[in-house]
């Protein structure tokens, strides 16, 4: 078993192992720190993919600023412990089969596309990656539209939390 | 490359096995008497009253998601910076835009007064 | 002979291979020993340092300082690891024992990992990783995640008040902080930090952008928690904050962490503003530039120490008003002006010296004008002036006003 495929192995299980206990965690913050163990178990997976600026900006965005976000709107409620209120309803099992159906459609869709079992074309190094990236983001010929969309987009998002949190 | 990445998962490890080691080696030699009293809340000598996990005011949660605007925001600012060199002239001027745009947003929290702490 | 450190290192590299090593185990083996050996030195620095900042603070303060154990008490921190190895561990009721015991080594290895991309010299770089800079970004959020966690866990009300005050102030100071790093890998056009070093010479950062150094430095010291922005642990208000029920090696690893987090904070601006590793003939003698990278370092760190054992903690209101108002505006237009500033530089090509002399002598016209619009405008919260009065007043006096 070579080293990468280990990694790879350890980071699925880890991964899996935090997701489940997200939902099934009786406390609000616990699910939300389990939570943070899944993401950065997702940016080990980026890194394995050698897309190691979509990684960074995983641990960044995620773990930086997501997780204080939603401890903060947890603290804005009163009672993270919900010990006396039952964890499942009536409706899992349904819940559970549905889930497994679609997971199974989705794995038969994943093996029989055709594009599955073409690798992407290699960059020339990592460092040009973030380069053309950029170059992409503000060539009018590729992305500048999405880009400056993006900034409008941020600016309604920050002007849209202020509107409804915030009271005087 | 994957060396690199390599040596930053065994940095983490080692970063990480460090400090449990440093924490965990004082338990094998210092005392362990607990009583209900020690391990009391500290609170001014004062017994705690109710639930500790009060409610906050939502100036924290504003302040938390306009932070990860910015945050998010960066994320498209780094390869920006990166590429400048070879760019032309109006590409740096598209960026300067951007960052125009949520400058504005900036300035209409300020003028909210939503970054006045109270 | 020259390059010492690389010698030792393809020494090590055949020696494990002759004993019967693959190629690829024996570098695996190499990365294991150079990830131990960088983060015991990081320990023996902090114990290093701990003696000599409270050597300095003493002798600011105008007191000894320690004195006690050896001679000018250099065997203090040892004597202070002995007492902390035998401390019990106290766990408050109704505490969240996972995160509670998490949190302290989260808090170490957060500011531990950042040492992994660091630059010593010009070829001793643990690993020269495309996106260094955000590296250190983001493993910086995993201290704030600690935070939250050591003030949740602990069921206690100071420690959650401090630790939600703490991390307000963190996320808030996270953004000058980032839009500064973001100046220097504009100009370096990377985010390598082996390419931001080579690009500073010989013209270091921080003559080219003094401004987003002087922000870098000021973010970063809200960062690690030292006073001036010392709120995190105000200990006429919250006790000591976050850490309030930590004791032992638990409490020790925050305060070891706040330590080394100021070394690295000293670190970072030596390799983003003051060059890193280069130096006179550092080139050419690796050895030469580990020298001068820590000396570097432990400079501004004493500048650190300096201001923080000069000025006394401001108010939170104050602090966040500063961040909010001033720095994070202020370094967006600083961003803005040295982007546009660097590009047409770019288009006219001049001699190098004209180009650092331009842009410094841009950085220093933005904070003028900066200071003087933030002079003119009024503070948000009216300062209200109470009438002195005596701290102790006679009853007498006190009847015969009324």
């Amino acid at each position: 078993m070579s080293l990468g495929l280990f990694i790879f192995l350890l980071m699925v299980v880890v991964t899996i192992v935090a997701a489940v206990a997200v939902v099934t965690s009786r406390n609000l913050v616990n699910a939300a720190m389990w939570l943070m163990v899944a993401l950065f178990g997702a940016a080990i997976a980026f890194v394995l993919l050698q897309a190691t600026y979509i990684a960074v900006i995983q641990v960044l965005v995620y773990i930086g600023a997501i997780a204080v976000l939603i401890v903060y709107t947890i603290m804005l409620t009163r009672d993270p412990d919900e010990k006396h209120v039952p964890g499942v309803n009536k409706q899992w099992p349904i819940a559970a089969v549905l889930s497994l159906v679609l997971f199974l459609g989705l794995a038969y869709f994943y093996y029989t596309l055709p594009q599955t079992n073409v690798l992407a074309p290699t960059l020339d190094g990592d460092l040009n990656a973030i380069s053309q990236l950029g170059a992409l983001l503000v060539s009018p010929n590729a992305y500048v539209l999405p880009f400056e969309l993006a900034s409008i987009l941020l600016l309604a998002a920050l002007i849209g939390s202020i509107v409804v949190a915030w009271r005087k | 490359m994957p060396s690199y990445w390599l040596y930053i998962g065994i940095f983490l490890a080692v970063a990480v096995a460090f400090p449990i080691i440093a924490v965990s080696l004082p338990s094998l030699i210092s005392p362990h008497k607990p009583s209900r009293r020690k391990q009391e809340v500290y609170e001014c000598g004062i017994e705690t009253d109710g639930d500790i996990r009060v409610q906050f005011k939502s100036q924290y949660y504003i302040y938390s998601l306009i932070f990860l605007v910015f945050d998010i925001e960066t994320v498209f600012l780094f390869p920006w910076a990166v590429s400048l060199g070879e760019l032309p002239l109006f590409a740096v001027v598209e960026g300067v835009i951007f960052i125009i745009i949520l400058f504005a947003g900036l300035i209409y929290a300020m003028r909210k007064g939503a970054l006045t702490w109270i | 002979m020259a390059d010492l450190i690389n010698v030792i290192e393809s020494w090590l590299f055949n020696l494990i291979v002759s004993w019967g090593a693959s190629q690829g185990l024996a570098q695996f083996i190499l990365q294991v020993l150079g990830s131990l050996l960088v983060v015991v030195l990081c320990f023996v620095i902090v114990i290093a340092l701990i003696w000599v900042e409270r050597k300095l603070a003493g002798r600011i303060q105008d007191r000894f300082g320690p004195n006690r154990a050896g001679p000018y008490g250099i065997f203090q921190s040892f004597a202070d690891i002995i007492k902390i190895f035998t401390k019990e561990y106290v766990t408050p009721t109704g505490a969240d024992k996972g995160l509670f015991n998490i949190a302290p080594v989260l808090a170490m290895a957060s500011v531990l990992a950042i040492w992994a991309v660091f630059p010593f010299a010009i070829n001793v770089i643990g690993a020269d990783i495309s996106v260094g800079v955000l590296y250190i970004v983001a493993i910086g959020s995993f201290g704030i995640l600690a935070i939250l966690m050591a003030g949740w866990s602990s069921n206690n009300r100071f420690a959650l008040l401090g630790a939600s005050r703490s991390v307000a102030m963190l996320i808030s100071y996270e953004i000058p902080m980032v839009i500064s790093l973001l100046i220097p890998v504009l100009l370096a056009k990377s985010m390598k930090l082996s390419a931001i070093i080579d690009a500073q010479r010989p013209w270091w950062f921080l003559i080219v952008t003094p401004l987003a150094a002087l922000f870098f430095l000021i973010s970063s010291m809200a960062e690690i928690g030292k006073a001036p922005f010392d709120l995190l642990e105000a200990e006429s208000e919250l006790v000591a904050g976050y850490h309030t029920e930590y004791s032992g090696m638990k409490f020790g690893m925050f305060y070891v962490a706040e330590f080394l987090h100021q070394y690295t904070v000293g670190a970072l601006v030596t390799i983003f503003f003051l060059g890193g590793w280069t130096g006179p003939m550092a080139a050419t003698w690796p050895i030469l530039g580990v020298i001068y990278f820590f000396t570097k370092t432990f400079i501004v760190y004493l500048a650190i120490s300096w201001i923080r054992l000069s000025l006394p903690r401001i108010r939170i209101d104050e602090m966040l008003d500063l961040n909010w108002k001033f720095l994070i505006p202020v370094s967006f237009l600083n961003l803005i002006m040295v982007a546009v500033a660097d590009r047409v530089l770019m288009e006219l090509d001049p001699a190098r010296w004209i180009y650092v002399g331009v842009m410094f002598v841009l950085s220093m016209a933005l904070l003028l004008m900066s200071l003087i619009v933030a002079g003119m405008t009024k503070p948000a919260v009216e300062r209200v002036e109470f009438p002195s009065r005596a701290v102790a007043v006679s009853p007498q006096s006190d009847r015969s006003k009324s």
